[in-house]
C-alpha cells in the first residue's frame, strides 16, 4: 500500500504530515480543537473556529441534501410528492421503483452499462498495463517517444472527434453496437492509464526483474508473475477511476446507439425522461438506479477515486 | 526488456489509441477543409465552412450567443470556485480529524452523472411540484418561488451554479493537497512577526497556491468549453428556455446531427475544429504564463 501514497496519492500527504504537527503542538492540543486564547504558537489551530466548523458541515449538508431528497423522493408515490414535496418516505413505497426497472427498460440499461463499462474498464486497463511496463523498462529512445504519444492523450478533446469516429464506426459495423462502444472508451482510457501505470511500474527495483531473469522466466512471466501483482493499487486506482466517466456519458451512447435495448442508462434515462416527465416518482427511482452503482462503488473505493482526482497533481 | 519485446507490449495498447482516439482527431480536422453533399465529401473547400460559420443563418445568431455563453459559463465557475471553494479548503486545512470526511461529502456529487444532475435540479426546481420552492413559501420568501427554469434571464444561471454546486469538491480536494505542500514553517514565521490569519493568507499561502490555482483554471476552462450533458439535461438541444442556455456543443450536435443541411458535416466540423482550437490555445497560453510565474517563485 506504501506504494499508492507514495506515488499520486498527493491528497493522503497532508494527511500524514499533519498527525506530527498535531502532536508536536503539545498537551494542549486535545485533537482540531485547541484553546484558541493563548495558542500563541498556533501551529495546529484550525483556521475559523467552531463557526467555520459549522460552516463545514452546513456546506457538507448542502452538498448531500438534494441526493438524499433524491433517494427518498423515490421510495413516495408520485401523488404523496404532488401534494407535499417535502413529506417523509414512510412507509417506503417500491412502486416506483418496480415500474422503472420493468415498464421503464431500466433492466436493459443497466445491464447495457454494466456491460459496456466493464469491458471498456478492463480492456484499457489490459493493454495500457502491459504498455506502461514497457514505457517504464525500455532503454530504446522509440519508448520515449511513444510515451509522450500517449501522453499528448491526455488532455484531447475526444468528444470533438464524434463525427469521424461515427463514419468509422460506419464503415465497419460497430455502429448500434454496445462493443463498438466498449472499444471506444477502451482506447479513450489509455493515456490516463498508462499516465499512472508508468510512474508505478518506475518505482520498482530493477533487480526484481533481473533476478527472475537469472532463474529463467521469460519476459512475460516476469511480467504477470511479478510486476503485475506489485502494481495492483494501481490498477485499482486507474480501474475505480475510469469507471465512473464510462458509467456516465452521454454524447457516445446518444450518437451511436440507434436501438433502445441497447442504450446505456445515461440515454436510456433521457429517453424515459422525455415521456414520463410528469411521473416524478418513477423518474426519480431512475435516477437513483443511475446513480447507485457509482455510491457503491465511492464507498468501498473511496481512496482510489481521491487518489485519481489528484493524479499528476505532484508534477 | 529488450526493444523487440517492449514494442510487443506496447502494440496492443498503441493499435486501439491510434485507430479509436489518434486517427478519429486528426481526420475530425481534415473534414472541416472540404466540401461535403450528405456523407459525400467533395473537393477542397479552403476556410468556406468556416466562412459559413460567420455569415450563415442560424450561426450568425447562435454562435456569439452560445460562445457568450460559454465565457459566462467559465468566467462564474471561476468566480464560485476560487472563493468559496478555496475558502473551504482553507478552512478544512489542519482539521486532521474531519478533513477527510468533509471532503469525502463534497465529492460525492460529482460521481454523479450530469444528466442526472440536470434532471434532479429541474424536478427540484419545478414551479409546479418542487421541492426548493415549496421551501421558500414556507420559510416566507414568496417573492422568491420563481420559475427559475422557465426564465431566460435565470436559467443559465442556475446551469452555472448547479455544475459548481456538482464540481465543487474537485478545487477543495486539490487546493487542499496544495495547503498541504505550503511549508509550515512559512506561515509561522509570518505570524511570529505579527501577522495575522488573513494577512498570512493573502501575503504568503495565496502566493504558494498560485499554480494550483492556474492548474484548477485551465481544467475549468476546457471544462466550460465543452459542457454538454448538463445543459442537455436542463434545456435539450435547443438550449430553452429560448436558446438561453445554448452553449457552442449543442450548437455543434444541432449542426451535425438534426439540420439537415447539406453541408451538415463541414459546417459542423468547421465549428468543432474552432471549439479545438480555442480550448487548445486558451489552455496552452495559460500553462505558458503559470510556467513563468512558476519560475519566478522558486528561483
Amino acid at each position: 500500500m506504501s506504494v499508492v501514497s507514495a506515488g499520486i496519492g498527493t491528497a493522503d500527504e497532508p494527511a500524514v504530515d499533519a498527525d506530527p504537527t498535531l502532536a508536536g503542538s503539545g498537551g494542549t492540543g486535545s485533537g482540531p480543537r485547541p484553546p484558541r486564547r493563548g495558542a500563541t504558537r498556533g501551529r495546529a489551530t484550525p483556521v475559523g473556529g467552531r463557526t467555520a466548523s459549522v460552516l463545514l458541515w452546513v456546506y457538507a449538508a448542502f452538498a448531500l441534501v438534494p441526493l438524499l431528497l433524491m433517494l427518498s423522493s423515490s421510495f413516495r408515490s408520485n401523488g404523496d410528492l404532488i401534494s407535499n414535496p417535502l413529506g417523509a418516505p414512510w412507509p417506503l413505497s417500491f412502486d416506483a421503483y418496480r415500474e422503472a426497472w420493468t415498464t421503464g427498460n431500466f433492466a436493459t440499461y443497466f445491464g447495457n452499462s454494466l456491460l459496456v463499462t466493464l469491458g471498456a474498464v478492463v480492456l484499457s486497463t489490459t493493454v495500457s498495463t502491459m504498455a506502461a511496463y514497457a514505457l517504464a523498462r525500455g532503454r530504446s529512445r522509440i519508448f520515449r517517444w511513444l510515451e509522450s504519444l500517449f501522453l499528448s492523450g491526455l488532455m484531447l478533446p475526444i468528444h470533438l472527434a464524434i463525427l469521424p469516429i461515427f463514419y468509422l464506426f460506419d464503415g465497419v459495423g460497430l455502429v448500434d453496437s454496445r462493443m463498438g462502444l466498449a472499444l471506444l472508451y477502451g482506447a479513450s482510457g489509455v493515456p490516463f492509464s498508462i499516465f499512472v501505470l508508468t510512474t508505478f511500474f518506475r518505482q520498482l527495483p530493477e533487480e526484481l526483474e533481473e533476478a527472475a531473469t537469472l532463474d529463467g522466466a521469460s519476459p512475460w512471466q516476469t511480467f504477470w508473475r511479478i510486476m503485475v501483482p506489485l502494481v495492483r493499487p494501481a490498477l485499482a486506482t486507474v480501474a475505480v477511476f475510469r469507471f465512473v466517466p464510462i458509467w456516465n456519458d452521454f454524447l457516445f451512447p446518444l450518437v451511436l446507439l440507434r436501438d433502445d435495448s441497447k442504450y446505456t442508462l445515461p440515454v436510456g434515462l433521457t429517453q424515459f425522461f422525455g415521456e414520463n416527465a410528469t411521473n416524478y416518482s418513477a423518474v426519480f427511482a431512475g435516477l437513483v438506479i443511475t446513480t447507485l452503482p457509482l455510491i457503491a462503488l465511492f464507498l468501498v473505493a473511496t481512496r482510489q477515486i481521491v487518489a485519481g482526482l489528484t493524479a499528476g497533481m505532484s508534477k | 526488456m529488450n526493444r523487440r519485446t517492449g514494442l510487443l507490449f506496447v502494440t496492443p495498447a498503441l493499435a486501439l489509441f491510434g485507430v479509436f482516439v489518434l486517427y478519429p482527431m486528426v481526420t475530425a480536422f481534415s473534414y472541416a477543409f472540404y466540401e461535403w453533399q450528405g456523407t459525400a465529401r467533395g473537393g477542397w473547400a479552403g476556410l468556406e465552412n468556416f466562412s459559413a460559420l460567420l455569415t450563415r443563418a442560424p450561426f450568425t445568431t447562435d454562435l456569439p450567443r452560445a460562445l457568450l455563453h460559454n465565457v459566462l459559463f467559465f468566467v462564474g465557475t471561476m468566480l464560485v470556485q476560487n472563493t468559496i471553494g478555496l475558502t473551504v479548503a482553507f478552512l478544512l486545512h489542519r482539521r486532521a480529524r474531519t478533513r477527510r470526511a468533509l471532503q469525502t461529502l463534497y465529492a460525492m456529487p460529482y460521481l454523479v452523472s450530469p444528466i442526472v444532475i440536470g434532471y434532479l435540479w429541474t424536478l427540484l426546481l419545478s414551479p409546479t411540484f418542487g421541492p426548493v420552492n415549496t421551501l421558500l413559501t414556507k420559510v416566507g420568501l414568496e417573492s422568491w418561488a420563481l420559475p427559475w427554469l422557465g426564465d431566460p434571464d435565470t436559467a443559465l444561471w442556475v446551469v452555472i451554479l448547479v455544475s459548481v454546486w456538482q464540481w465543487i469538491g474537485f478545487p477543495v480536494l486539490l487546493y487542499g493537497a496544495a495547503l498541504g505542500g505550503v511549508p509550515e514553517e512559512l506561515s509561522e514565521a509570518a505570524r511570529v512577526d505579527g501577522a495575522s490569519n488573513l494577512q498570512t493568507f493573502r501575503r504568503v499561502t495565496l502566493p504558494l497556491l498560485v499554480p494550483a490555482i492556474g492548474t484548477v483554471s485551465v481544467l475549468t476552462f476546457i471544462f466550460a468549453m465543452e459542457a454538454f450533458a448538463l445543459p442537455y439535461a436542463f434545456g435539450g438541444s435547443t438550449g430553452n428556455p429560448a436558446g438561453s442556455t445554448d452553449f457552442i456543443s449543442l450548437l455543434f450536435y444541432r449542426t451535425a446531427f438534426d439540420s439537415g443541411a447539406p453541408d451538415a458535416i463541414g459546417t459542423s466540423s468547421a465549428l468543432a475544429t474552432l471549439l479545438f482550437v480555442v480550448i487548445f490555445g486558451g489552455a496552452y497560453a495559460a500553462t505558458a504564463v503559470l510556467r513563468r510565474h512558476e519560475k519566478r517563485i522558486t528561483s
